[in-house]
C-alpha cells in the first residue's frame, strides 16, 4: 500500500467555497428512533419496491417491507419496530411523489411477535463463495451512497465479457458543507478496509485506488493507518481540492488516467468500478456482520442550522426531525437543500424523509443564497472554462433558449453531468444548468417516444 | 440608362423563360387530389393529427395511410369535404377542446415557496415539486401556452386558461402539461368540474380554497349515481362526458365551487 | 376562500446553490478600474481637452444608454457599467483636443447604433467603441488625426502634430514605453496599460491568450515587413491598447483558448499589414473590427471536443 498524488489533472472545474469547517470536526452522532419514519420504497435508482406490508401491520427493524421489483432495484426494509400507519405517495428530495410506508415507531409489538430485530447470518468473507457476498449486498438492500443510488449488487457484477481492472473507492466528497464520507473515513477506516477486501473478492482482485481530497489529511491518516499493511496494489490517491473531483467519470481519469467515453458507456467499459466509502462500509457491516443498511451518516450543516452536526440517523427520519436534533434553527432559513450546494434539490418542506442517498442537509440564509436571472450572455467564456465535460455551455443555453433541441444534442448536452459549474461561474447569473437539464429531459423524452413508436409499429406489422 | 433597363429586363425573360420552361418539362407528377385535400384542410400545421403538417396528411390520406377525421381543427365540415374529394364515406368528428382541469389560481392556492428559474412547467415541478401547494394543479409557468400553435392559451394569475374560439383540440398541449391536467372535452358540454386532486377533502383545503372535495354533492344533485352524470376518482369528481349534466344550477351548488359553467371562453363568437 | 399560506417560504431553484459572487457589473468595474492609470497618463499629459472629452464621452454614453433602453421599452441596463466602459474605452480612443460634440456625437453611434441597435449587450457584433472611432476617423477624418503635443502648453506656438508612424520620426525608448509622444488619449503610455492589463489578468478577467497572440504576431510582422522599429511599432499607435483592452473585449471575440489564440494572431497581422500597404499609419482599431467579424467563425472552427468524446 502507497500513498501518491494524482497525476492526472482533468480540464475544467470550480472552487467553491467549501465551508466544511462546520461540522468537519464533528464526531458522528446517532440519533435515536423518531416516532414516525417514512420509508420511501424508491430510494434507489431503478423501479420502486414492491410494498409487501399495509396499514395495520406491525413490522420488526430489518424486515422487509418492500421486495425488489426487476433487474435495476432493490429491497426496503424497516428501521425500526413499528405500526404500519399507511402506505401512501410522499413528497421526496428531487421533488416527485413516490410510494413510502409511514411507520408509528412508538406502537408497542402486539402478542406473540417477537421484537427483536431481524439481522442475516453472518459470513465470513474470506471463505464464502463470491455469489454469496453477491446476494448479501443484494439482500441488505445496499445502493451507491454518494447520491445516484445505483444498486450495489448490479454495480458489483459486471456483464459477461467485461472485467474490472481498477476498483475506485470515491472519498473524494467534493461538494460544499458535506462531512458524512470525511467522518466515516476518519471513524471507520477499518470497515471500509474490509468492505474494499470484500468488493476485491466479488470483483476478482482488481487494484484498489482510494481517491481523497488533499483538503481531509485525517482521513488520509486513517486510511494509511487502516490499509497499512493490506496485501496487493492498493493506493491512496490524494487529488488536488477541485470540484467535481468526485464525479464518477473525473475520478476515473484523475485516479488511473482512463476517459469514459460519451453515453451509454459506463465505467465498466473502461474497467472501472467506482464506489462510495459509505458503500463500502456499508457491505463490510452487512457481510462480517450481517447488519442491513438500515441508517446513514447525514451532514447537517449550513449557517442556518443552530449546531452542524454529522449524524447517523435511521431511513426515513424527517428533515424536521433531523433539524430539530440539531438544535433547530438559527435566524431565519432562506434555503433548505437535501445534499450539497452544488448539486443538491432544494426543497419546499422540512417533511421529506431522508433516504439511503441523503448525504447532507444544509439551512442557507438570505445571505448565501444568490438568485438567477437571465441577462444576456456577455461570451466571457467562464463556462466554457469551468465545464469539466469541456462543454460549449453557453451556446447550449442559447440554443435552448431558442428552443432548438437539435443544436444543443449536436453540442453533446447529453454528456452533460449537471454538476452546476457553469452556473456557478456565470457573471451574468444565467441557470445555465438548468438549460442544459432541460435539453437532455426534452431530448430523452423525444427519444422515448420514437422509442415507442417503432415499437408499435413492430406490434403491427 | 435605357441600356441598363433593358439588360435588366432581358435577364428579367431570360430567367422567366427557363422557369417556364422547367415548370412545364421538369414538373414532379402527384396525384392531384392531394392538392384538393391539402386545400380543405385548415392549414394550421398544428400536427395534431399525428402527421407533419397539413400536406402531410393529405398525402397519407390519399395514400389510404390515414383515416378521415383525424383533423380535429378541421372538425366536420372538413371531414365531409375530404369524404367528397376522396370519394369516402362521411366521418364523424365531435369537436374536442382542451380544458384545464385546474381553478386554483394564485389567490386561491397556497404557495409553498418561491420559484427561481427558468419559466418551465416542468423544470418548475422537478425543482421540490414547484412552489404551488396542490401537487396536482396548474403551475402557470405556460408549458401548455408555449406548445399552442393558435396561441389560444394564456396565463393569468398563475393559471393557464384556453380560449375556447381558437383552441383547434390538437392536443399538444395536453402532452405539453407535466401535471396532466389537460383534457380534450367535447366543444359542446358546458359543465366543468375544474380540478385534478384526487386526495382526501381536508388535505386538499389545506393548499386550496377551491379544489374539489370529493363531497358527492354534484352527483347527488345531478340524479344520484344512477343518473351517471359524474364519474369518481380518489376524492375526485369528473364530468362524464359521455353523459354530460346539462343543470348549470350545479356549479353554485359545488361548496368549493369547483364546478364551473363554459369557463374562459365567454368571448366565443 | 383562501387557505393559509405556509409560514416558510423558501427559495426554491435548481442547483447550484452556490455562485463564484462574480458578475458582469463587478467585471466592467474592474477593466474601467484597470483603465483609469492609462487615462491618467492621457489626461497628465494631454492636460484638460483629455479630462473633458473623457467626461464627454462617459456622459453622453450613458445617458445615450438608458434613453435607447427607455425607448425601447427594455429593462434599464445602464447599473451594469458597460455603457460607462464604452464611454471611457471610446474617450481613450480619441486625440485629445477633439470637439466635445464630435466626441458625443462618437458616443452616441457606439451605444445607439454599434449596441443598442443589435440587442444590447451580449448582441453586438462590433467592438462598440471601435465602430464609433471608424465613424469618427471617416466622417471626421482631419480633426481625428489632429494630435496635441505632449505637454502642449510648454510650447504654445506649436500644439499640434502628427504621431511618430505618420511622422516616421520616434522618440527615445523612455519615452515611447512613458507615453510622452503625440497620440489617442489612452493609448500612449505603454507602461500605464501594462500595469492595468497586470491587474486585469491578476483578476482573472482577461486571459493571456489574446494579447499575447496580438503582441507577438505584430513583433514578428515588423520583423518581416519591414518598416519602423519592431519597439516603436509595439509601443505606439494604440496597438497594446488594442491588445490588452479592445480586442480582449468578451462579446467581440472567442471564448475558447485556441479561438482567441487565432483572434489575437489575426488582430496582428491585419494590423500590421495595414500599416504596411494601407492609408492608415496605425491601422489598429480597423483589424480588431475585422476581426470581430470574423470572431463567430472562429468559435465554429474551434469547437470545444467534450470530454470523452471521439
Amino acid at each position: 500500500m502507497k500513498t501518491v498524488t494524482s497525476p492526472f489533472r482533468f480540464k475544467g472545474g470550480v472552487h467553491p467555497d467549501y465551508n466544511k469547517e462546520l461540522a468537519r470536526d464533528l464526531p458522528i452522532e446517532t440519533l435515536s428512533c423518531p416516532a414516525e419514519l417514512v420509508v420511501s420504497l424508491s430510494q434507489h435508482l431503478g423501479a420502486p419496491a414492491t410494498c409487501l406490508v399495509k396499514p395495520g401491520d406491525y413490522v420488526v427493524k430489518g424486515q422487509v417491507l418492500g421486495s425488489r421489483t426487476g433487474f435495476i432495484s432493490l429491497a426496503v426494509h424497516a428501521p425500526a419496530n413499528g405500526i404500519v400507519k399507511a402506505v401512501e405517495p410522499r413528497l421526496t428530495a428531487s421533488g416527485g411523489q413516490s410510494p413510502a410506508v409511514v411507520l408509528d415507531t412508538t406502537a408497542p409489538a402486539p402478542e406473540g411477535v417477537d421484537p427483536t430485530e431481524r439481522v442475516l447470518a453472518p459470513l465470513d468473507w474470506q471463505t464464502a463463495p463470491r455469489e454469496d457476498l453477491l446476494r448479501r449486498i443484494e439482500e441488505a438492500g445496499i445502493c451507491g451512497m454518494g447520491g445516484a443510488g445505483f444498486p450495489t449488487c448490479v454495480k458489483l457484477n459486471p456483464p459477461p465479457g467485461k472485467r474490472c481492472e481498477f476498483l475506485i473507492v470515491n472519498g473524494a466528497e467534493c461538494e460544499p458543507y458535506l462531512c458524512a464520507d470525511h467522518r466515516v473515513m476518519i471513524e471507520r477506516a477499518d470497515r471500509i478496509r474490509t468492505g474494499v477486501e470484500i468488493m476485491r473478492r466479488v470483483l476478482g482482485d482488481p487494484a484498489v485506488r482510494i481517491a481523497v481530497e488533499a483538503n481531509k489529511p485525517e482521513a488520509i491518516a486513517a486510511l494509511e493507518r487502516a490499509f497499512a499493511d493490506i496485501a496487493g496494489d492498493v493506493e491512496i490517491v490524494v487529488l488536488p481540492v477541485l470540484y467535481p473531483q468526485g464525479s464518477e467519470k473525473h475520478q476515473i481519469y484523475a485516479t488511473v488516467g482512463r476517459v469514459v467515453p460519451e453515453p451509454p458507456a459506463l465505467p465498466i467499459d473502461v474497467g472501472c468500478v467506482v464506489e462510495n466509502v459509505g458503500t463500502v462500509a456499508a457491505i463490510a457491516d452487512a457481510v462480517e456482520k450481517g447488519k442491513i443498511l438500515l441508517s446513514r451518516v447525514t451532514t447537517v450543516s449550513g449557517d442556518a442550522v443552530a449546531t452542524p452536526k454529522n449524524v447517523e440517523a435511521p431511513i426515513g427520519t424527517s428533515y424536521a426531525d433531523l433539524i430539530a436534533f440539531c438544535g433547530g434553527t438559527k435566524g431565519t432559513p432562506a434555503k433548505m437543500i437535501s445534499g450539497g450546494t452544488m448539486m443538491g434539490f432544494a426543497v419546499a418542506t422540512d417533511r421529506i424523509p431522508t433516504t439511503k442517498t441523503t448525504s447532507g442537509l444544509l439551512l442557507l440564509s438570505e445571505r448565501r443564497v444568490f438568485r438567477y436571472s437571465s441577462q444576456a450572455c456577455i461570451n466571457c467564456g467562464r463556462c466554457l472554462r469551468a465545464c469539466p465535460m469541456n462543454l460549449d455551455v453557453a451556446e447550449i443555453g442559447k440554443a435552448v433558449e431558442s428552443d432548438d433541441m437539435a443544436e444543443a444534442e449536436s453540442l453533446h448536452v447529453m454528456s452533460c453531468i449537471e454538476c452546476g459549474a457553469c452556473s456557478f461561474s456565470c457573471p451574468a447569473y444565467r441557470p445555465l444548468t438548468q438549460h442544459c437539464r432541460r435539453a437532455k429531459g426534452t431530448i430523452r423524452a423525444r427519444l422515448a417516444a420514437a422509442r415507442a413508436a417503432v415499437a408499435s409499429a413492430k406490434a403491427t406489422t | 440608362m435605357l441600356i441598363a433597363i433593358a439588360v435588366i429586363a432581358g435577364i428579367g425573360f431570360v430567367g422567366a423563360l427557363a422557369l417556364a420552361i422547367a415548370d412545364r418539362y421538369l414538373a414532379v407528377k402527384e396525384d392531384p387530389r392531394i392538392g384538393l385535400v391539402s386545400a380543405a384542410l385548415p392549414g394550421a400545421n398544428c400536427g395534431g393529427c399525428g402527421f407533419p403538417g397539413c400536406d402531410g396528411y393529405a398525402r397519407a390520406l390519399v395514400a389510404g395511410k390515414a383515416p378521415n377525421g383525424a383533423c380535429a381543427a378541421g372538425g366536420a365540415a372538413v371531414a365531409t369535404e375530404i369524404a367528397r374529394i376522396l370519394g369516402l364515406e362521411a366521418a364523424s368528428v365531435t369537436r374536442r377542446v382542451a380544458l384545464v382541469k385546474c381553478c386554483g389560481s394564485r389567490s386561491e392556492t397556497i404557495r409553498v415557496g418561491d420559484y427561481n428559474g427558468l419559466c418551465d412547467c416542468g423544470l418548475a415541478a422537478a425543482t421540490a415539486g414547484g412552489d404551488k401547494g396542490c401537487r396536482y394543479g396548474c403551475l402557470g409557468y405556460g408549458a401548455c401556452a408555449n406548445v399552442c400553435p393558435q396561441h389560444a392559451i394564456s396565463i393569468t394569475d398563475g393559471l393557464a386558461k384556453v380560449e375556447k374560439r381558437l383552441c383547434i383540440g390538437c392536443g399538444k398541449c395536453v402532452s405539453a402539461c407535466p401535471r396532466r391536467l389537460i383534457e380534450l372535452v367535447p366543444a359542446d358540454a358546458t359543465i366543468h368540474v375544474l380540478c385534478n386532486n384526487p386526495v382526501r377533502g381536508p388535505e386538499v383545503r389545506k393548499v386550496c380554497g377551491t379544489g374539489c372535495l370529493g363531497c358527492h354533492l354534484c352527483e347527488r344533485n345531478a340524479g344520484g349515481p344512477a343518473a351517471g352524470h359524474f364519474t369518481f376518482s380518489g376524492f375526485l369528481a369528473k364530468v362524464n362526458y359521455e353523459n354530460p349534466p346539462t343543470d348549470e344550477q350545479l356549479a353554485a351548488k359545488c361548496p368549493a365551487k369547483c364546478i364551473s359553467v363554459d369557463p374562459h371562453w365567454e368571448s366565443a363568437e | 376562500m383562501k387557505p393559509k399560506d405556509t409560514s416558510v417560504r423558501y427559495l426554491l431553484s435548481s442547483s447550484p446553490h452556490a455562485h463564484a459572487s462574480v458578475s458582469v457589473t463587478r467585471l466592467m468595474l474592474d477593466v474601467i478600474l484597470a483603465l483609469l492609470p492609462t487615462t491618467a497618463a492621457g489626461i497628465a499629459f494631454f492636460g484638460w481637452p483629455a479630462l473633458w472629452t473623457v467626461l464627454t464621452c462617459v456622459v453622453s454614453a450613458v445617458a445615450t444608454e438608458a434613453l435607447c433602453r427607455r425607448a425601447m421599452g427594455r429593462e434599464q441596463t445602464v447599473g451594469d457599467l458597460s455603457a460607462v466602459l464604452t464611454g471611457l474605452l471610446l474617450a481613450l480612443n480619441l486625440p485629445a483636443g477633439l470637439p466635445l460634440w464630435m466626441a458625443a456625437a462618437g458616443s452616441v453611434f457606439a451605444i445607439a447604433i454599434a449596441k443598442q441597435v443589435f440587442g444590447g449587450l451580449g448582441m453586438n457584433p462590433f467592438n462598440p467603441a471601435l465602430a464609433a472611432r471608424a465613424f469618427l476617423l471617416i466622417s471626421f477624418t482631419g480633426p481625428m488625426t489632429t494630435w496635441l503635443k505632449p505637454f502642449w502648453w510648454r510650447s504654445p506656438e506649436a500644439m499640434t502634430t502628427a504621431t511618430p508612424l505618420a511622422t516616421q520620426e520616434f522618440p527615445g525608448f523612455a519615452d515611447l514605453f512613458l507615453g510622452i509622444m503625440p497620440g489617442c488619449i489612452g493609448e500612449v503610455s505603454a507602461l500605464a496599460l501594462l500595469v492595468g492589463a497586470a491587474y486585469l489578468l491578476v483578476r482573472r478577467v482577461i486571459t493571456w491568450h489574446i494579447p499575447v497572440a496580438f503582441l507577438a504576431t505584430c513583433a514578428a510582422c515588423a520583423l518581416v515587413l519591414g518598416g519602423a522599429p519592431v519597439h516603436v511599432q509595439l509601443l505606439s499607435g494604440g496597438i497594446v491598447l488594442g491588445a490588452c483592452f479592445m480586442a480582449t473585449d468578451y462579446v467581440t471575440s472567442p471564448a475558447s483558448a485556441k479561438g482567441k489564440l487565432i483572434f489575437g494572431c489575426g488582430c496582428g497581422l491585419l494590423c500590421m499589414l495595414i500599416r504596411r500597404f494601407g492609408a492608415y499609419p496605425e491601422g489598429c482599431s480597423f483589424a480588431i473590427l475585422i476581426m470581430n467579424a470574423f470572431a463567430p467563425l472562429i468559435s465554429r472552427w474551434t469547437k470545444p471536443k467534450p470530454f470523452g468524446a471521439k
